[in-house]
């Protein structure tokens, strides 16, 4: 008998203890959220301007990058599955430019995330890699941190080349190929003639578009 | 355990003799993902350090509460709670380190020296000792990350202590590039599977001759 309720009142004795070290974590952790989460906030801006002015080409822009925003769910005519994104650029209070985040299904290892800037006219202005996994020291070499192998894609449009030419030269294109590596290459092309091919059929309904909800709800 | 250890030789053993990479061979996952660069391993050693720390503090502290039945999630909170402050703070202050680390300050969670010194060390010992065990152990596995990241960088990248800029801020820094490229292996997962087989066989060669050299010397004393 006294064996039970002993047993039981160590249960209830470990669920208090747990239950009051549960609230002092929370706590600490609630504490660190409080003081850190303006920086973290104004850290992704930071980041997210400081990553799409590269592509803009000089074009001067009026309001804040991130406030022109357009996500396109799954599915769209975008290249890659999860939801494109894409930054309007107004200059003079015209369309200038468009900024698109897609991503390349088929590269070696994963699709492999891009961000182009493509002027109103359809030429692109610059590519940058955001986000892969390709093979370190074949495939990476995309980044343009490591090879300059995406700046032949500066000024390139859907007439220069022609669309039949946006393949390695490998395959016949116009591009250049990357040292041991012809999957990435291959992968990024076709987004990249995809996203000029989807810029040159949408360019008013892209304008056009509400830009999504900014703030709270845009985490 | 004996309490009485002056600070250097505990340093000696928390690096040396006890390592928790190099001798117990414990957070690997962490250890053989991050190390590609230097900064890399400096980054995840300093956030394992201050979670081994506070950690050690915190279950130390609540040490009269502890009981057998329930220690395991009472570490599992005060270890996550930290590691979940740590990764705010770096998204906080060096978001660029974060974004490269990524998953891995979460699965500091994961790593199993942080639970080992918690059980094994600051539930039985006083809050100070229990704390200065965290760095001393922590530093030990710091130092480790930092001169596989250096050795893994040196051969497969050609460079040394690149990004640094991550940390300390500035722009970005390439870092000392001696060759253009280098032998691509080291930065691969098997590469850092044998730069850690590296790391222990050296310190066995180093730990072997001085126990020759200490043997020599006790039989030339003893003639």
């Amino acid at each position: 008998m006294s064996a039970t309720i002993e047993a039981t009142e160590s249960v209830w004795r470990g669920g208090l203890i747990l239950g009051a070290l549960a609230a002092l974590c929370t706590t600490l952790v609630a504490t660190t959220h409080r003081f850190t989460a303006p920086r973290i906030l104004a850290n992704e801006q930071a980041y997210l301007e400081e990553s799409l002015k590269p592509v803009l080409g000089g074009i001067e822009y009026e309001q804040e990058l991130s406030k022109s925003k357009l996500t396109l769910p799954v599915p769209h005519a975008l290249p890659g599955n999860d939801p494109a994104e894409i930054y309007r650029i107004y200059a003079d209070g015209e369309p200038a430019a468009a900024l698109f985040v897609i991503s390349a299904r088929d590269g070696f290892s994963g699709s492999i995330k891009l961000l182009v800037g493509v002027k109103i006219d359809g030429t692109i202005t610059r590519v940058r890699v955001l986000q892969h996994r390709e093979t370190p020291g074949l495939g990476d070499k995309i980044e343009s941190s490591r090879s300059d192998w995406l700046e032949q894609f500066d000024n390139a449009s859907l007439g220069n080349p022609l669309p039949d030419l946006w393949l390695i030269r490998r395959d016949g294109g116009s591009f250049d190929q990357l040292t041991g590596a012809s999957v990435t290459p291959r992968a990024v092309i076709k987004a990249l003639k995809e996203t000029l091919l989807y810029f040159e059929t949408n360019r008013l309904s892209v304008f056009e578009a509400a830009a999504d909800d900014v703030g709270e709800t845009d985490e | 355990m004996n309490s009485r250890l002056s600070i250097v030789d505990r340093l000696r053993t928390g690096i040396w003799r006890d390592n928790p990479g190099l001798v117990q061979l414990l957070g690997l996952c962490p250890l053989l993902a991050v190390t590609t660069t230097f900064v890399n391993g400096l980054g995840l050693g300093i956030a394992t350090l201050f979670v081994m720390t506070c950690s050690n503090l915190l279950v130390s502290a609540t040490r009269r509460f502890i009981r057998s039945e329930i220690r395991i999630p009472m570490y599992v909170l005060i270890i996550s709670s930290l590691v979940t402050c740590i990764e705010l703070i770096f998204y906080a202050w060096f978001p660029n380190l974060g974004r490269s680390l990524g998953i891995f300050i979460p699965l500091i969670v994961t790593n199993c020296a942080i639970v080992a010194r918690a059980e094994v060390y600051a539930s039985r010992n006083r809050v100070l000792d229990s704390a200065i065990d965290g760095l001393t152990m922590g530093t030990g596995f710091m130092l480790l990350l930092c001169s596989i990241g250096l050795f893994r960088e040196l051969i497969g990248h050609g460079s040394l202590l690149s990004r640094l800029d991550m940390l300390f801020g500035g722009n970005p820094w390439p870092g000392i590039v001696l060759v253009d490229g280098g032998f691509l292996l080291a930065i691969l997962p098997p590469g850092a599977f044998m730069s850690l087989a590296v790391a222990v066989a050296a310190k066995n060669a180093i730990d072997q001759r001085r126990k020759k050299k200490k043997m020599h010397s006790t039989l030339r004393a003893s003639r």
